[in-house]
């Protein structure tokens, strides 16, 4: 029973996120799709969590050397992902001078 | 469970919450370049949040194997967040790819530890976090390895190709399906893993350089939703939200640029659109074409009041953004107005020019989208053409029977005067001919985009 409630809570926030990425995506400049992509690339390998308790429980050698793989591959998408995100962001520049805060 | 793990398990979750809430708040920043990189904040900041929970969970007993798989992670990670900005479409591919595989791997694991102990849904799930993992993992690797000529960028197509490919993916299917009715036999699950890695090898083989921007954004959207589906094994909100998030940003990125490409995405995954047309007409090569020298561009350029210059892919080729900067200033200097017209497709990935043209220091608020400049061509002077070809194509405007007929196209007919700076007449990539060229108001400028544009700027330099 409990794991059929937890299926549709699943399913509705799902659901939710889909809608809420939606609508939040659309109104990206287009001027920004490539570090868009890179910063949602990052976002995406918060998979690392689950591969973080893969290897911490150490359940068995098999589960510890794929999760161990599958933290290296995550980690370095994070690390990779938002230096170079940073360093396009940094490059757009408006003709008129920026606002200082 | 003792009141303490209870008390462990809602810091956990709370973590999990913040970081969700931020990642949305990241993506939400992304809408101008002036807050985006409020962005990268929020999305860091959630990010060791989500990292610093897990690391509470009760079960972790071995940490010291975490610690060296996050350092090895940041060692490997920091070089790819380091790579030159005109390999950026390459580095996204492998990282899409890294992202797949993680999940994949991750599903594999739980595969393994669970079974025969298996929920039908649950085993519906996972075979779809494999599979879309497994596909996007080596089809990204292809990608990659397209766009970084390592494999040959042209598509590869042979008989019964779809054919193939669909059997492929009914098998994985089939396997899935046993898998969610038996989830004991644990001698099928690397069958299943084994037939999406080569569906997804299969599947990039016919795709030509042309379509790497949908390709990509496809990919995007599979790894995306792979990892969504490892939330529902794992339990996981926070994947699920993650991965529904980056799902609907891939997704909508596919639409965007299929949609200015006029096809559809079974049309970009199964067209093999590069073997069409090469050039049937023969008699073509007749037609004559007006040719112009680096001087006379010059002096057409810095006479015009408003000039638009149409980056392509070739201009990333020949890396010109730097002489183009130059050239923009030159002009500014002399009065001349000066746009960039960015067609969504032009390049390689989303968004490619106008990261290029930021690199060089272009000012954003100089990049214009396709549909706001289009009205601004028949004002126009000068539409000075770097490297794009297919985008400025006119046949998809009045040839019915051109292949790509029916794409939105950057209208620099319509300037009064059209150059392309171009290496020799032979058509683009795709292998259509391009109307353009042998209009009245159009000059080939014959050479490298980089050199060309360089001479044009020392011409300009000397007339001062």
């Amino acid at each position: 029973m409990a794991s059929s409630s937890n299926l549709i809570n699943a399913l509705f926030i799902f659901m939710l996120a889909g809608f809420i990425g939606f609508e939040v995506i659309r109104r990206v400049s287009p001027l920004l799709h490539t570090p868009l992509m890179s910063l949602t690339n990052a976002l995406d390998a918060i998979a690392v969590v689950g591969a973080i308790v893969l290897v911490g429980e150490h359940k068995s050698s098999l589960s510890a050397i794929l999760g161990f793989i599958a933290v290296v591959a995550a980690t370095s998408n994070i690390v990779g992902g938002f230096i170079i995100t940073d360093r396009m962001l940094r490059m757009f520049k408006s003709s008129r001078p920026a606002p200082k805060p | 469970m003792t009141p303490e793990l209870a008390g462990n398990q809602v810091v956990i979750e709370v973590l999990y919450l913040i970081a969700s809430a931020l990642f949305i708040l990241s993506l939400k920043w992304m809408s101008s370049p002036t807050t985006a990189r409020h962005g990268i904040w929020a999305g860091e900041i959630g990010m060791l949040l989500a990292i610093c929970g897990t690391l509470l969970h009760h079960g972790i007993i071995d940490y010291r194997l975490i610690a060296i798989a996050l350092v090895l992670g940041t060692i490997i990670g920091v070089p790819l967040g380091r790579v030159q900005m005109t390999a950026v479409p390459q580095r996204t591919a492998l990282s899409h790819a890294f992202g797949a595989l993680c999940v994949t791997l991750v599903g594999s694991a739980e595969f393994y530890l669970r079974s025969p102990d298996i929920s039908r849904f649950m085993m519906s799930v996972l075979s779809i976090e494999v599979i879309l993992g497994g596909l996007t993992f080596t089809g990204s690797l292809m990608a990659a390895g397209k766009l970084q000529e390592i494999l040959p960028q042209r598509p590869l197509t042979y008989k019964g190709q779809n054919f193939v490919n669909f059997l492929l993916l009914a098998l994985a299917l089939s396997i899935a399906i046993y898998l969610v009715l038996h989830p004991g036999t644990k001698m099928l699950f690397p069958f299943m893993i084994g037939i999406a890695l080569l569906f997804g090898v299969l599947l990039i083989i016919p795709i030509g350089g042309a379509d790497m921007p949908t390709v990509i954004s496809l990919l995007n959207s599979y790894a995306g939703l792979s990892a969504a589906a490892m939330g529902f094994v794992l339990d996981s909100k926070l994947l699920i939200i993650a991965g529904a998030l980056d799902g609907s940003s891939g997704m909508i990125l596919s639409i965007i640029m299929s949609k200015a490409m006029n096809r559809s995405f079974t049309n970009v995954l199964f067209g093999a659109f590069g073997q069409v047309q090469t050039s049937s007409k023969a008699g073509e090569e007749a037609k004559a074409v007006r040719s112009a020298t680096a001087e006379e561009a010059a002096a057409i350029l810095s006479a015009a009041n408003k000039v638009i210059i149409v980056p392509g892919y070739g201009m990333a080729v020949a890396q010109a953004q730097h002489k183009v900067r130059e050239l923009y200033d030159g002009l500014t200097k002399r009065g001349v107005e000066v746009k960039f017209a960015i067609h969504p497709v032009a390049g390689r990935m989303p968004g490619h020019m106008n990261v290029l043209l930021a690199e060089a220091d272009i000012p954003y608020d100089r990049l214009v989208e396709m549909d706001e400049i289009n009205g601004d061509f028949p004002q126009t002077d000068v539409a000075l053409v770097i490297g794009a070809n297919d985008v400025t194509n006119p046949a998809a405007r009045n040839d019915a029977s051109s292949p790509i007929y029916g794409m939105p196209i950057l209208d620099v007919d319509r300037a009064h005067t059209v150059m392309v700076i171009k290496r020799s007449m032979s058509p683009g990539f795709a292998g259509i001919d391009n109307p353009l060229y042998y209009l009245d108001n159009n000059l080939m400028l014959f050479g490298d985009a980089k050199a060309f544009v360089g001479s044009i700027v020392r011409e300009l330099g000397a007339g001062h």
